[in-house]
């Protein structure tokens, strides 16, 4: 028996099947206590519940939702809400990095001080203080019958910032704006893929306006429909009673989250890009130099793109990061994705079923960015052997 | 020095090329009159019309005067803050605890302790001079259950408890990612990545909550000891990630000399592979530790009374309710003395790392 193991190789085996095993068995023991657990108090396992009505009211969705609506559907609501801050805060976020990164790296010793101290201030607090700080600011607002409007049109108060909108229901905006989406998505691809480098500019520009123009009408019909008979197109905010009614209330747990989270990333995204920038060799813009390009030029179309190119990798980590970090919206009070499903989970029981969803739910999402932002970094990464 | 006179030369081309004089001299103008506008109403919110004092409150809400920031909540509530719910007549102790840890803290960066033995009997020596000051129950110190705990102690005990364990389990975790054993690397990368692309909040909730339904009875222990460990499970996969990447930055001649050689495993890392992965994984494992300590703040979601829920509490009655932002200011520069130091830490490891490469 023991004379198995004097093999190296047999005893490579051996180590290797321990080792899945004690992870499978980890497992195994993990699925065998809950279901005896949750047997003991009545529950039984399954994803049946998705199909029943929730009972809970969320404060904020982009499409409709009732309480009497099913939990797969607040859970979608609970994505959508997600994916809606996390895009909008990280869009903010890059701009002001790029704007903080040129600061620092550049000659004028305000705009370095500026941006550095920026940096420092905003990157060594925790995120979840600074959220705080930026909600109770903006629930100290004053009260709705105590504001006094800027251009009669938005209110900043502290229920929320309210500014005018459309008279269109929400499901055919939510459908307009998707067709949008995807119509810049196939265009983008359709422009930059490989697969269509031969279609020669002419024809490909036809196709491309052609798309453009099928999307649009697709979308403006589909707001036509949607506008609710009998109503003005645009809806100012008014007051009415002790709150604002109509038009688009931005509540302020959602300002709060966009506000802190593109602060803090706004700041590491600063140091990315000014990693980058200085990453660019001199030779490039004495180069740039010679040809004759003047200053706006040579930063705006040899630097910056240089520069990013060379970060992108890094920016994939840190938009991952980000969007994971948009979680701690719970804190305030935020209807995200975690939050939706720590309060199912208070309302269904189904623990073990709603937590698989919220991991599959971001590994989902984290997949998706990490593959779009590959493939993008692979469209614009540098080709072939670089000589510095 | 190759990199150092590159990037020096870059600065005074972008200097160069970026900001023509005249608009550079008016840039310089707006931006100096912006900052001092800021720093002017800073000041003068933070210490000219200020109010001090504990017991000075009715002027903070005084209507006829102007008044700037009311650090009366400050010294009338500090204790709440800093302390949380731990015994009044025993803060004390919880203070020495946390000196006790930063001077530990401070000590690491003595070059006498940068061996994995000094280093850890130091972490270890300390952090048990913490436990016992703060749990009590012997040298006649009156007990304190870690329920009690709160405020800055409480903030200290979950980052070392988890820079402490995570750091070995960090080590394992990336060495039987590169380990030779295909299965073994293969399982191994999936749990790390797994682990690392949930969120963190996910992960506390997880063990805090969940956990007790998928453990037997007798292993559920404390609610703060399994956020704990979900915590140093999180720090561990991606802290082995970081040593994993130090490893592999080394020269692969280095372990191919010590096999030859003949080499155990055990000899060959402990000696030769690790300590240089380690002493080049140093910045961005001093840059994980500033977010660990950061993300310490997440377990007052989960209802644990850190620094920052005591900060809430502290604000949070009717007598006090309008001083939030001083109470967020007084914590944030608390957070930012600490973390700020940790970082200027990792960015002098950084410049030392790269004058001693070239």
């Amino acid at each position: 028996m023991f004379s198995l193991f004097k093999s190296r190789k047999n005893r490579n085996k051996a180590l290797q099947i321990g080792f899945v095993g004690f992870l499978i068995l980890i497992v195994i023991a993990f699925i065998l206590t809950a279901r005896s657990n949750l047997e003991s108090q009545g529950l039984t396992s399954g994803f049946d519940f998705l199909d029943r009505a929730t009972g809970i009211g969320l404060n904020f969705s982009l499409i409709p939702y009732k309480s009497s609506d099913t939990y797969s559907r607040a859970l979608l609501i609970g994505i959508l809400n997600s994916i809606f801050v996390g895009a909008i805060s990280l869009t903010f976020a890059t701009f002001i990095g790029i704007v903080v990164g040129v600061m620092r790296t550049s000659r004028n010793t305000m705009a370095k001080l500026i941006g550095t101290t920026y940096v420092e201030v905003f990157r060594n607090i925790p995120l979840l203080l600074q959220l705080f700080f930026w909600y109770a600011i903006l629930i100290s607002l004053p009260r709705p019958t105590k504001t006094t409007g800027i251009f009669d049109m938005f209110f900043l108060t502290g229920r929320g910032i309210f500014t005018p909108g459309l008279n269109i229901s929400g499901n055919f905006v939510f459908f307009a704006i998707m067709v949008m989406i995807a119509t810049s998505g196939f265009v983008l691809w359709f422009n930059y893929s490989r697969r269509f480098l031969k279609f020669d500019e002419i024809k490909k520009f036809k196709i491309k306006r052609i798309v453009w123009i099928v999307g649009l009408i697709i979308s403006i019909v589909l707001l036509t429909i949607g506008r609710i008979p009998g109503t003005e197109l645009i809806n100012i905010p008014y007051l009415k009673g002790l709150n604002y009614r109509g038009g688009i209330c931005i509540t302020p747990e959602l300002m709060a989250c966009i506000v802190a989270i593109s602060i803090y990333g706004g700041a590491y995204i600063g140091e990315i890009i000014r990693a980058g920038i200085n990453s660019v060799s001199f030779i490039q813009s004495e180069a740039a130099h010679a040809l004759g390009l003047s200053n706006w030029h040579k930063f705006s179309r040899i630097i910056l793109p240089l520069a990013i190119r060379a970060v992108m990798p890094t920016m994939i980590n840190q938009y991952i990061w980000l969007f994971k970090a948009t979680t701690i919206g719970i804190a305030i009070g935020f209807v995200d994705f975690f939050m939706v499903v720590s309060t199912s989970i208070n309302g269904s029981g189904q623990t073990l079923e709603l937590i698989g969803i919220l991991m599959g739910g971001f590994l989902m999402i984290n997949y998706l960015i990490a593959w779009t932002l590959n493939r993008v970094n692979n469209l614009i990464k540098l080709k072939g052997i670089q000589v510095n | 020095m190759k990199n150092l006179s590159q990037s020096l030369s870059l600065i005074d081309l972008i200097r160069k090329k970026i900001l023509v004089s005249k608009i550079n001299t008016l840039v310089t103008l707006i931006f100096a009159a912006l900052t001092l506008w800021i720093l002017y109403l800073l000041v003068n919110w933070a210490f000219i019309d200020a109010v001090f004092g504990a017991n000075n409150r009715s002027l903070c809400l005084d209507p006829t005067i102007e008044t700037g920031a009311c650090w009366s909540v400050i010294a009338a509530r500090w204790r709440l803050i800093l302390f949380g719910l731990y015994p009044f007549e025993e803060q004390w102790r919880a203070a020495i605890a946390c000196f006790v840890i930063i001077l530990v803290a401070g000590l690491s960066t003595l070059s006498y302790f940068l061996s994995a033995k000094n280093l850890s009997l130091l972490w270890l020596g300390g952090f048990s001079l913490f436990y016992t000051l703060m749990r009590g129950g012997i040298f006649g110190l009156t007990p304190v259950k870690e329920l009690m705990w709160g405020g800055l102690p409480l903030t200290t005990f979950i980052f070392s408890m988890v820079i402490i364990t995570g750091m070995p389990l960090a080590v394992l975790f990336a060495l039987l990612r590169r380990s030779e054993l295909p299965w073994i690397s293969r399982s191994m990368g999936l749990v790390i990545d797994t682990i690392r692309s949930l969120p963190l909040l996910a992960i506390l909730f997880t063990f805090a909550i969940v956990l007790p339904f998928v453990l037997p009875g007798w292993l559920i222990g404390d609610k703060l000891y399994r956020v704990i460990i979900g915590f140093t499970l999180f720090f561990a996969c991606y802290q082995a990630e970081i040593i994993r990447g130090g490893i592999q930055s080394l020269p692969g001649s280095q372990e191919e000399a010590a096999k030859a050689l003949g080499i155990s495993y055990w000899h060959r890392m402990s000696r030769i592979v690790l300590p240089q992965a380690f002493q080049r994984a140093m910045p961005p494992t001093v840059n994980q530790f500033v977010i660990t300590f950061k993300e310490t703040t997440l377990v007052s979601i989960i209802g644990f009374f850190d620094l920052l829920s005591s900060a809430n509490a502290a604000y949070g009655t009717a007598l006090w309710s309008f001083a939030h932002i001083e109470v967020y200011v007084f914590v944030a520069a608390i957070f930012f003395v600490f973390v700020f130091t940790l970082s200027r830490y990792g960015a002098y490891l950084e410049n030392r790392l790269n004058v001693t490469k070239h």
